[in-house]
């Protein structure tokens, strides 16, 4: 379990106070994946910083299990950081190390004897399946597997959190996927915590069961994935399920209203456009749709256009009072590809990588 | 080519030349490599954003102490380091004494090149190391020295090669060796088998030197 309260961080660059987090909360229970994900500049990096002790927060706390990180001495931060384990995006192995000596460095530095740490180095290499490669040096792999002796690196030292810094954004879509899989079986085996940031949303749909966006160092919106998705209006449901842009469809249909639905967990099952069409009697169109299963539940969001004659409102309460999210689509709704980006990317002032 | 066997100089002086050009260069890259490497370190993570980043003392050692000894060409360094070779080896000749400036004149041109090489390891390896809970001195011994290593040969070997030309120049003040036979017989007495054996002999230890240090260099490097 990790608890971060209220966490700020500000830089001093000269004069000017470039403030990179301004108050940033969540919580986060034993085994599960909680998403924080933002753009450049969200201060994703700041937050990774503060919670590794690389920098120190300005205010606010980190708890893991009870024990705060934030306040702890200097002489007591190199134990209190074996307490996370860390991915990178790059893995940032050592190349002069093979795989079993990457994987057996966090245990030499507390002097682990060296039958332990012979043993602890293949049990780990056999966890994230790379039984054989022990003498394999990081060159000789490819990036994926680079990034399981990462991740077999980060467990070395038996931590209660794994925070995982973009850890696929480096590699192909099947990779990907390979990985996430990984961390998600690793979750629920050794029932870690895991924090994973990242701007790709579908490593949060893949395998996280809570979200946080973060933006201009500030969690937006957050919440259980299923959740923040059933919200017709929320960022987060726009950028999970996105609709392509669409124009209303020419004809029949002409100049008919377009609402905008999304439905989830049961109303997903439900036939509800023929009932509509049916309970109506009237005609509609699809303009664009996206299904997803995110945390375990199905959703569906669409855009339909109804025939000119249709009474919309009839057609709203209808399916509100069946449990489904509807709303009139405006014209500037006519897209979400480039919502989420837009909403978050509006400033540029980089805070997260200056020290 | 009947001249290099019966030449006089060659037979008798030759031998002893090369082995104190050998002396000089051995010892002092040995000293060189002992006293630069510590110094390269101390430059790198004192330096701002480093390690241990000590600003005044950084300042007072990089530019005042390492600067100005390379600034001193080594012909003038190597003449004033004369009393200083004498307290500490009872003697301004032969090719120990000539090691003290040899040292003296290199140790800041390494330190500099090693410095170059600790910044060039990737800074994301120092966050890993920082986050599995390294001390300072973990960070330099089991990431920043063995990650630059290839780099740090490669450097090692320039020095070397740096310190044959230098054991020359320091032959002609007393070191003796190779620098002085070319010399006195080469130059002023005109003989000029000396001076292209010589140049020969220089020529081969300079190549077998580089070829060593790039052979090591390349058999360290797994990246």
């Amino acid at each position: 379990m990790i608890t971060v309260t209220d966490l700020r961080k500000v830089y001093r660059q000269g004069k000017k106070e470039v403030v990179a987090l301004d108050g940033v909360s969540l919580s986060v229970p034993k085994g599960s994946i909680h998403g924080i994900i933002g753009h450049s500049g969200a201060g994703k990096s700041t937050l990774v910083r503060c919670l590794t002790l690389l920098d120190r927060p300005t205010s606010g706390s980190v708890n893991i299990d009870g024990t705060e990180l934030s306040s702890v001495r200097d002489s007591e931060i190199r134990a209190a950081r074996r307490r996370i384990g860390m991915v990178f995006q790059h893995a940032n192995l050592m190349d002069s190390r093979t795989a079993a000596g990457n994987v057996a460095h966090p245990l030499e530095l507390v002097k682990t004897p060296k039958d332990t740490v012979r043993t602890k180095v293949a049990e780990l290499l056999k966890l994230v399946g790379l039984e054989g490669f022990e003498n394999a040096y990081p060159s000789q792999l490819s990036g994926g597997q680079r990034q399981r002796v990462g991740i077999a690196r980060a467990l070395a030292s038996d931590p209660d959190v794994l925070l995982c810094d973009e850890p696929t954004s480096a590699l192909d879509p099947a990779t990907t996927d390979e990985i996430l899989d990984l961390i998600q079986d690793l979750t629920r085996r050794l029932q870690l915590t895991v924090l994973i940031i990242t701007h790709e949303m579908h490593v949060v749909k893949r395998v996280c069961g809570s979200v946080s966006l973060l933006a201009k160092g500030r969690v937006v919106e957050a919440g259980e994935l299923a959740d923040v998705a059933a919200e017709l209006d929320s960022k987060l449901a726009r950028a999970l399920l996105p609709l392509p842009a669409s124009e209303p469809i020419k004809g029949a249909l002409q100049a008919g209203p377009v609402l905008e639905i999304l439905f989830s967990g049961e109303s997903a099952k439900e036939p509800v456009l023929t009932s509509v069409a049916r309970h109506f009697d009237i005609d509609l169109n699809v303009l664009a749709g996206s299904v997803e299963t995110l945390g375990g539940q199905q959703f569906g969001h669409l855009r339909v256009q109804l025939a000119d004659h249709a009474d919309y409102d009839a057609v709203l309460g209808y399916l509100r009072d069946r449990g489904i999210s509807a709303k009139l689509a405006d014209a500037t709704d006519r897209s979400d590809e480039s919502d989420f980006a837009s909403d978050t990317a509006d400033f540029a002032v980089e805070t997260g990588d200056s020290k | 080519m009947n001249d290099i066997f019966s030449n006089p100089v060659l037979a008798k002086a030759l031998p002893e030349a090369i082995v104190e050009t050998l002396q000089m260069v051995g010892i002092s890259g040995f000293f060189t490599v002992l006293v630069g490497l510590p110094l390269g370190v101390f430059l790198h993570a004192t330096a701002p954003g480093g390690l241990r980043p000590m600003p005044v003392v950084n300042r007072i050692v990089s530019d005042i102490v390492v600067n100005i000894t390379r600034s001193i060409p080594f012909a003038i360094l190597m003449v004033a380091l004369i009393p200083l070779a004498r307290l500490l080896v009872g003697t301004s000749l032969g090719p120990v004494a000539a090691s003290v400036s040899l040292s003296i004149g290199t140790i800041p041109f390494f330190a500099r090149l090693v410095e170059a090489c600790l910044r060039d390891v990737h800074h994301g390896k120092i966050d890993a190391a920082q986050v599995m809970g390294s001390t300072r001195m973990q960070v330099i011994n089991k990431v920043m020295l063995p990650e630059s290593l290839p780099a740090l040969v490669a450097a090692a070997t320039t020095t070397v090669v740096t310190l044959v030309g230098y054991s020359a120049m320091a032959g002609l003040v007393g070191g003796g060796g190779l620098g002085k036979l070319a010399y006195n017989y080469g130059f002023q007495r005109f003989d000029v088998t000396v001076m292209l054996v010589t140049i020969v002999l220089i020529i081969v230890l300079v190549q077998v030197i580089q070829l060593t240090g790039e052979w090591i260099s390349r058999s360290l490097d797994h990246r």
